[in-house]
């Protein structure tokens, strides 16, 4: 089953980069919207594929290891691929004092998985932010778009089930 | 056209979002229709009204009545029993909200009746929507400044006011505008510096959902002073809603010949282009800023030169904060007299605050500069959270300073608060009632600047290890005393051989915790 869903994944990843290519087309030799082409590829995947990497930096006419030098410079931007969902806890001060680092061990424990990790099914990946701006909800957590408040470790997997 | 009785009054921002507030107002529409009041009733979307974590909150007017924590299931009761028949549902009525809507505008109670200026706007007009913006005096300033002022006006309107940058920085706005103006050169930039990232400060994201129309005036008046063609918003990555409200409002005032070519035939033209961060608290310095806008890591410049002569692509720039941008056309409207009637002699106008943790009303205020800690926390934020003592407050993020009960009655000001010798920084207060464990926030804070150094030189990549390795240390219940001393030393090094203000920061968090808990800190080491 897991071995099947892994394939599907890469022959979606495959039709992926025509997309790509037709956003590199509007940036070509502009090494100066590194970033932005960066944003948009990682929309595209959910990460940054070395291939992805390679067509980017030969589109824009920047070295690829300028290339990786931004991507992982950047908390934003991944090497690695990542769940269907992204979660990730809130560990900024006002987050912090009110116990988001709990949130967060629930959250290791309960995935089975470290910080910055994928769980095999691939449902989830799992991250901190520090301080999302919505310190009047803390301890918040986001998951993809979501910002969840007021997070209580019992409650924890209630949000997250909801996430196929 | 029927005329309008009632508006409903929707906070639509992110907060509010997660609460379900779509769904409520789709509800209410649905059951104005119901009720065939949609001819008399109409729902409008706004940006934050200033509460946060009270769910969906709306505003009946003309009454004024808020509401929270509103469900769709509510829907029908409210228009039922409010709508329909005036008579308002007390259970859903918000009893703690920030203090700027506890004083009736008519009223002046104990304070006197507090000016919003950044704002003005924000909670009131619907941010997506030019026609409210202007219907509010929105675009009057750029007139005012193309047909009297001229660039030089604009400046010295600006000047007058005494204006300072609301980033953290506190240098006075008209003064890098005036340098960036005398460079030479054809091309200029004026960048938005909107990559809010310290913790705790959320007020430029509020403001960008709330009223987005008062950047982009902001930066055209700007532009128009410093004779700048572009300008930039370098905006967080992470904040969807504003991106999407400023593009939406970027592309109505091309509409409406307020950006692009030749301005309201005045001659000038400017444009705006968003460029998203990628989530690196080292961008938030101007000169780290300027090289994530041209598509490279994060690094800080050697300093001189300075952005505003050689900045983006080395022509002359300007980088000032979305508040302080967001002051610039209520100045340049109403006349830098008016702005310095409020505030401080040193530092007029407002301050816009993001006051968080233990208080009972947590939010966005905007408060006259100095106005004291006592009256923020008691007055605005309803006062400590569950009738608990005030221990501390942590003011201006992570770079900022602790104070104590003894700094209640400091007047909050830039210039006032450096001889406390603490900050105003972004304007984040984050309160500790009598349980807050010093040490832990000092533990957060510290591997908040470990997390953000971005490696660029030795005293801060190596420092920001050694100072979070130290806190465990303590906070583990293993420190001696003088992990306590290496923190500060380590920390007084970095702040005097650090390249850009992120090294030099932690000094402060330190030394200021110390001052005011030294007790409790040394407590918990051998």
């Amino acid at each position: 089953m897991s071995e099947k869903q892994c394939h599907c994944a890469e022959v979606q990843e495959e039709e992926l980069y025509p997309r790509l290519e037709e956003v590199i087309m509007e940036h070509r030799g502009k090494g100066e919207d590194l970033i932005m082409v960066l944003h948009k590829a990682q929309n595209l995947f959910g990460y940054l594929p070395r291939k992805a990497q390679e067509m980017v930096a030969e589109g824009l006419n920047v070295s690829l290891n300028e290339v990786y030098g931004v991507i992982t410079f950047y908390n934003f931007f991944s090497t690695v691929p990542q769940g269907r969902n992204s979660v990730k806890v809130c560990l900024g001060t006002a987050c912090y004092v009110r116990g988001s680092q709990e949130v967060l061990d629930k959250a290791q424990r309960e995935l089975g998985i470290k910080v910055g990790g994928t769980t095999e099914d691939r449902r989830y990946s799992l991250d901190v932010v520090r301080c999302i701006g919505a310190c009047g909800l803390a301890p918040a957590m986001l998951v993809n778009e979501d910002v969840y408040g007021r997070i209580k470790p019992p409650h924890l997997m209630d949000v997250l089930e909801k996430y196929e | 056209m029927n005329l309008v009785r009632n508006h409903v009054l929707i906070s639509i921002d992110a907060g509010t979002i997660m609460a379900g507030a779509r769904a409520v107002e789709k509800a209410l529409v649905e059951e104005i229709n119901k009720q065939g009041l949609s001819g008399e009733i109409a729902v409008l979307e706004t940006g934050s009204i200033g509460a946060t974590g009270q769910g969906v909150v709306i505003v009946v007017y003309p009454e004024g009545i808020y509401y929270a924590n509103v469900t769709p299931a509510d829907a029908a009761e409210l228009v039922e029993e409010h709508l329909l028949k005036g008579r308002p549902v007390k259970r859903l009525i918000m009893t703690e909200m920030p203090k700027q809507h506890v004083i009736k505008k008519e009223k002046t109670g104990l304070l006197r009746e507090q000016p919003r200026i950044v704002l003005r706007n924000s909670g009131v007009i619907n941010p997506e929507n030019i026609d409210e913006y202007i219907a509010e005096g929105g675009y009057e300033a750029l007139e005012k400044a193309f047909t009297d002022l001229k660039p030089a006006g604009v400046t010295k309107e600006v000047k007058d006011s005494g204006l300072m940058g609301r980033g953290g920085a506190a240098f006075t706005t008209a003064m890098k505008w005036e340098f960036a103006a005398r460079a030479p050169g054809d091309v200029k930039y004026i960048i938005c510096n909107a990559d809010e990232g310290e913790p705790g400060t959320f007020k430029d994201r509020l403001i960008l959902e709330g009223d987005p129309h008062k950047l982009i005036e902001g930066m055209i008046l700007a532009g128009y002073a410093v004779g700048a063609t572009k300008g930039f918003v370098y905006i967080r990555g992470e904040y969807a809603l504003s991106i999407e409200r400023l593009e939406k409002a970027i592309t109505q005032a091309r509409l409406y010949g307020l950006l692009g070519d030749d301005i309201l035939e005045s001659g000038f033209s400017f444009d705006i282009a968003v460029m998203k961060g990628a989530g690196a608290y080292v961008c938030g310095e101007e000169t780290a800023l300027i090289e994530s806008l041209e598509g490279k890591r994060g690094h800080p410049r050697n300093k001189p030169p300075y952005p505003v002569t050689e900045g983006l692509w080395a022509k002359p720039t300007v980088v000032n904060n979305v508040e302080t941008l967001a002051n610039v056309p209520e100045i340049v409207r109403n006349g830098a007299a008016w702005y310095r009637g409020y505030g401080t002699d040193k530092c007029p106008g407002t301050k816009v605050y993001t006051i968080i943790g233990n208080v009972a009303t947590p939010g966005l205020i905007e408060a006259e500069m100095g106005t004291t800690l006592r009256d923020i926390i008691y007055e605005y934020a309803g006062g400590i959270k569950d009738g608990k003592k005030f221990k501390g407050a942590l003011v201006g993020g992570a770079a900022g300073a602790f104070m104590g009960p003894e700094m209640l009655d400091a007047k909050m000001d830039f210039v006032n608060l450096k001889e406390y010798a603490a900050v105003l920084g972004s304007g984040a207060i984050l309160v500790m009632d009598e349980d807050a464990d010093i040490v832990g926030m000092l533990q957060s804070v510290l591997h908040f600047f470990r997390h953000e150094s971005c490696g660029h030189c030795v005293p801060c990549r190596l420092g920001t290890n050694q100072l979070a390795e130290i806190i465990d240390r303590i906070a583990e219940g293993k420190g001696k005393t003088e992990d306590v001393d290496k923190l500060v030393s380590i920390s007084e090094v970095m702040r005097d051989t650090s390249f850009c203000p992120l090294g030099q920061s932690p000094v402060l968090p330190i030394t200021s915790s110390l001052r005011f808990f030294r007790d409790e800190v040394y407590s918990r080491v051998q």
